[in-house]
């Protein structure tokens, strides 16, 4: 096994399959009384997260402690980041207090990368910039193929702001690397320069790719990262690349709908589809638990 | 060796009421699936079967590149109350004893736990027998002790050989 999780690009298949396995192990520990793990006792994890969040850092928050880890918390607020201290200054800081994993957020692209050099401890990127999210990519799919049976061969859509979306990066190269079929769908401003070059197909016309999606993924519209403007009004976006009830009911049968959250309602999801049966999203945050212990317990479990 | 398991089983549990054995894997699964089928063509008692994952538990877990999991699966009705027998193919440190012991007790509270080894090769590190033991098989530390399973390797067999030995 890889020491770093930095990228989705750095678990080939067998790898990433051994994580959604382990992640199933994982998930039956979910419905025990104990639902607690000796696998990481004694080791230490610490959250460092530069930028907020709710799931990502609960959800690691919960995974090392189900596995008896210990846990840190740092949050950039009300640290000595605010006195000025530099990332690797606080790398050195939490290398001297012994930590075994960092699983970083930040919003700087490549953070965790430049982290990796700094820490002896293993490096999980919980979201970097505009870059990637491979947890959040690995309980996607771990989430399509507890609902559809498989992965290869299916085809996922890809709806909405992929330009800001480290969560689409992620997922594309992990769809991939595991056989489904992407196609991203963006208005042509959402879309990055050079996403010829990724692994995917792309339109601008989400009404002709939704008959043939067995996953539609809906991505939030990043407004934090928008500093100029990108499509005309929110009414527009909304009728054109918003998932809506009509657009529901044109899905195949067995079709899901994701959403990595927070959501915008009625923006890029109406709150029907939101609440179906079809959408997935409370589901993903569930195995966003497993997913982590799986991670955490496959980077730190073993001989170091 | 089976069928002197089952019976040991079946006369020390007068019966085997209110029963669950636990295969630990790899080997000890099909070993309890084997025990199970004999002891309903004895008794005509049927005794759930379940499996028992110890990756997790193992106190050399850190000593050695990371495992994969395995599955853990606890017959319906669970464990609390009941008697657990635990079941493997070879008996030696005890060390997978005790990581399935910690096991067990974050699944439930059984009233009794007993052990079923196929082979036991002596050389305990830990305070543990075992309660019905197919054979007894006095062995060298240097020897290793293999249980192929039909099942799972294809053949029944239990081979000895020299550690380091040419196959």
């Amino acid at each position: 096994m890889i020491k770093h999780l930095l990228s989705a690009a750095d678990l080939d298949a067998a790898a990433a399959t051994l994580v959604l396995d382990t992640a199933a192990e994982m998930a039956s520990l979910a419905g025990r009384e104990v639902k607690k793990l000796p696998a990481l006792r004694g080791r230490t994890v610490v959250n460092l997260f530069y930028e907020d969040s709710t799931r990502t850092r609960i959800s690691f928050e919960a995974a090392a402690k189900r596995l008896s880890a210990d846990v840190i918390n740092f949050s950039a607020k009300g640290s000595s980041v605010s006195k000025g201290e530099s990332l690797k200054d606080t790398a050195l800081t939490l290398q001297a207090m012994g930590a075994d994993a960092v699983v970083i957020r930040h919003p700087a692209s490549g953070a965790p990368h430049r982290l990796a050099n700094w820490v002896e401890g293993s490096v999980v990127n919980a979201g970097d910039g505009t870059h990637e999210h491979p947890t959040q990519a690995l309980l996607d799919a771990y989430t399509m193929r507890s609902r559809l049976k498989r992965l290869a061969g299916l085809n996922v859509a890809i709806v909405g702001d992929v330009l800001h979306s480290r969560v689409a990066r992620s997922n594309v190269q992990l769809l991939h690397t595991l056989g489904a079929k992407v196609t991203l769908v963006a208005p042509p401003t959402l879309l990055p320069v050079g996403v010829g070059a990724w692994p995917a197909a792309t339109s601008y016309d989400l009404d002709a790719v939704v008959p043939d999606s067995d996953v539609v993924m809906m991505l939030r519209v990043q407004r934090e990262r928008m500093n100029q403007a990108y499509f005309p009004s929110e009414r527009e976006y909304a009728r054109r690349y918003g998932f809506d009830v009509p657009r529901m009911r044109r899905l195949p049968e067995h079709a899901i709908v994701m959403h990595p959250g927070p959501m915008n309602r009625g923006m890029e999801i109406a709150p029907e589809v939101a609440d179906s049966p079809r959408s997935t999203i409370v589901e993903q945050v569930a195995n966003g638990v497993s997913v982590r212990m799986a991670v955490l317990y496959l980077l730190l479990g073993g001989k170091a | 060796m089976v069928d002197r398991i089952a019976h040991q089983i079946l006369e020390k549990t007068s019966g085997a009421a209110e029963t669950v054995l636990l295969g630990i894997p790899t080997r000890g699964v099909p070993l309890a699936r084997r025990l199970a089928a004999r002891i309903a063509t004895f008794e005509g008692a049927e005794i759930p079967v379940g499996v028992l994952d110890i990756t997790l538990y193992r106190d050399d877990l850190r000593l050695q590149a990371t495992r994969a999991l395995g599955h853990t699966e606890v017959p319906p009705g669970g464990l609390d109350g009941r008697r657990v027998i635990l079941v493997d193919d070879v008996l030696f440190s005890g060390r997978t004893v005790r990581a399935a012991l910690d096991a067990l007790k974050d699944l439930g509270r059984p009233r009794t736990v007993q052990l079923a080894v196929l082979v036991d090769r002596g050389h305990r590190e830990l305070p543990i027998r075992a309660d019905y033991v197919g054979k007894n098989i006095p062995t060298s530390i240097e020897e290793s002790v293999r249980v192929s399973i039909a099942e799972h390797d294809g053949t029944d067999a239990v081979v000895i050989k020299n550690r380091g030995a040419q196959t």
